[in-house]
């Protein structure tokens, strides 16, 4: 055997281990997270886990209710907001805008999916922060059960976070729903336009019906980012331990920011660690289905992100 | 409704909506630009800060946090490239790109892009705790490796696979090996790409805060080896933003503002290298 195909095949042996270490990954971090968190599940039942509200670790109470809940709240109102502009917005640049303005504005929304989240987190807090205290101020005196504060607010809230996220997101979900509206094919189009129907007709009734589980798909990927998102929500958010949010304008404490918060102090309590890795592999858990279930159904539309 | 009222109405609500969010990406970056151009002095980019941020030390600069932040990301990209590199080149069809394999990796590429970085934060503290590595930049380079990797892997896929299979098949004709077809045509047929994914990476890399909380740490000094804690830049953000004190916010702001230039010049170099080396494609 000459020294050429030696070195073909040792190559061909390298690669394709480092493939199959980056296909199994995923599953490593599973494992070494479930691994570590195995104590704390064999130690409290996860009713009490799920549904305890109290979160006193010196006391050995691990309830991640509120933190779940907040997390839920915050990625929630986020979608409010992004779901229908971001999804609008790639249906205009999809189908109505030039070419000039689209080539400008494409390779600006993508520019700005790279901007670092603590970047964003900043202008929430220079901007958003702020202008929410002034909302909050004025829609206290109407008397709105879930617009109201439940004390004096600050602006760092649940509000603030979900703003901050929804511009965070805007980007991905306007990128993938814009390619999954240019890959219907324009027969779709052309065969509505020709019975007379309008241009919104046919993108109501026939463009958007066939990229539907498409536009979904997008739409869970930017859950998915806002669900797992830290640090801009950690810095707008607020913050406050054994408390459930009564209004938008009251603090929240999502799962990541448990994480980052308490991982300093966490080996000198038992069980501490355990809990926190849990939080890690519940958020995992969640978001590896989120994203597993918009992949495939990316892949079954045979997108460009398949 | 009257059709053509109908559409007259979406069409505005849709305008109304790009307004809205190209307005607010775009306030995004006024405001950083605003707060961090002012503090933008020489001083402030060549000195590292003093005195301890939590102790209201106000001089000094952001040095420290430039530093930090250049390792991490060079460090990382430099061993994501190692391990990106050769995982895309072997799903291509000539390797295992036909088989089921190929299409799980894929998959499981595209899962790991959407787990968050402190998940992978909480793992790396985890095993660094396990081989007692404490918080350092050898902690963060690691984690941020990973980090970038099926964004750099899945990125390289996308272009390798657009290399034409005829093009291959002239080189093996010729009686070349698949490392040699490989190496000389598939990876400098695709260079523009694996360059855009490199520095996709890069800028991933080099933004993160969240895994780099949990495995690098900050300090004010810089990091004399690789397992020495280091500050970076997106830290150095999130810390100094909420200090007291104004000057140490200030950092904050030209910190941002560094991490903004760096992230954009790396989109505008990844779009004229693509349009540059673009002439040298066969397609």
């Amino acid at each position: 055997m000459n020294i050429r195909k030696l070195k073909d095949i040792i190559a061909g042996r390298l690669i394709l281990a480092s493939a199959i270490f980056s296909g199994l990954l995923v599953f490593i971090i599973a494992a070494v997270l479930y691994s570590r968190s195995i104590s704390i599940l064999s130690a409290k039942s996860l009713s009490e886990l799920f549904l305890g509200i109290t979160w006193l670790p010196s006391q050995g109470e691990f309830g991640f209710y509120q933190f779940i809940l907040g997390t839920i709240y915050v990625t929630a109102l986020a979608m409010v907001f992004a779901i229908p502009l971001g999804t609008l917005s790639a249906i205009y640049l999809a189908e109505y805008a030039h070419e000039s303005m689209r080539s400008k504005i494409l390779p600006l929304i993508d520019m700005l999916a790279g901007i670092p989240p603590v970047v964003y987190g900043m202008f929430g807090v220079l901007i958003i922060v702020p202008l929410v205290a002034d909302i909050a101020r004025v829609s206290g005196k109407l008397g709105i059960p879930g617009l109201t504060a439940g004390s004096y607010s600050t602006g760092f809230s649940l509000l603030a976070g979900s703003v901050v996220l929804a511009i965070m997101i805007f980007p991905i979900i306007i990128s993938i729903s814009y390619e999954v509206l240019r890959s219907v094919p324009s027969e779709v189009r052309e065969a509505s336009l020709s019975l007379g129907a309008t241009r919104w007709q046919t993108i109501k009734h026939a463009v958007i019906r066939t990229a539907l589980p498409g536009l979904a798909a997008a739409v869970i990927l930017g859950f998915s980012r806002a669900f797992g998102e830290t640090i801009a929500v950690l810095m707008v958010a607020g913050i406050a331990l054994n408390n459930i949010p009564s209004s938008v304008f009251d603090a929240v404490y999502p799962l990541p920011a448990l994480i980052a918060l308490n991982y300093g102090e966490m080996m000198s309590i038992p069980l501490y660690d355990s809990a926190l890795l849990l939080a890690a592999l519940i958020l995992m858990a969640i978001i590896l289905i989120f994203t597993l279930t918009a992949r495939l159904i990316l892949i079954r539309m045979g997108g460009a992100h398949g | 409704m009257d059709r053509l009222l109908e559409e007259k109405f979406f069409k505005l609500l849709m305008l109304l909506s790009l307004a809205i969010v190209v307005g607010s990406l775009f306030m995004v970056v006024t405001v950083i630009v605003w707060k961090g151009a002012p503090v933008m002095t020489i001083s402030m980019l060549t000195q590292t800060s003093k005195g301890g941020y939590y102790l209201g030390g106000t001089e000094g600069g952001i040095l420290n946090a430039i530093v930090g932040s250049l390792y991490l990301g060079f460090g990382s990209m430099f061993l994501a490239l190692m391990i990106s590199l050769p995982a895309a080149l072997a799903l291509q069809k000539d390797y295992i790109g036909r088989t089921k394999a190929a299409y799980y990796i894929r998959l499981s590429l595209d899962i790991l892009w959407g787990i968050p970085s402190i998940v992978y934060g909480a793992f790396g503290f985890i095993v660094m705790l396990y081989f007692g590595v404490k918080a350092s930049l050898l902690g963060g380079i690691i984690v941020l490796t990973l980090l970038q990797m099926p964004i750099m892997i899945r990125a390289m896929d996308e272009v390798i696979r657009l290399v034409p299979q005829e093009l291959k098949e002239a080189s093996y004709t010729l009686g070349a090996t698949k490392l040699e077809t490989t190496a000389a045509v598939v990876v400098r047929q695709a260079l523009p790409g694996i360059l855009t994914a490199v520095l996709l990476g890069f800028g991933r890399g080099i933004g993160d805060a969240a895994s780099i909380l949990l495995t690098v740490n900050y300090t004010d000094n810089l990091p004399g080896s690789l397992l020495d804690s280091a500050a970076s830049l997106p830290l150095a953000v999130f810390f100094l933003l909420s200090m007291p004190s104004p000057e140490v916010q200030q950092r904050a702001y030209a910190s941002a503002l560094v991490l903004l230039i760096i992230v954009l010049a790396l989109s505008i170099t990844s779009r004229y290298l693509s349009r540059r080396f673009m002439k040298n494609i066969i397609r």
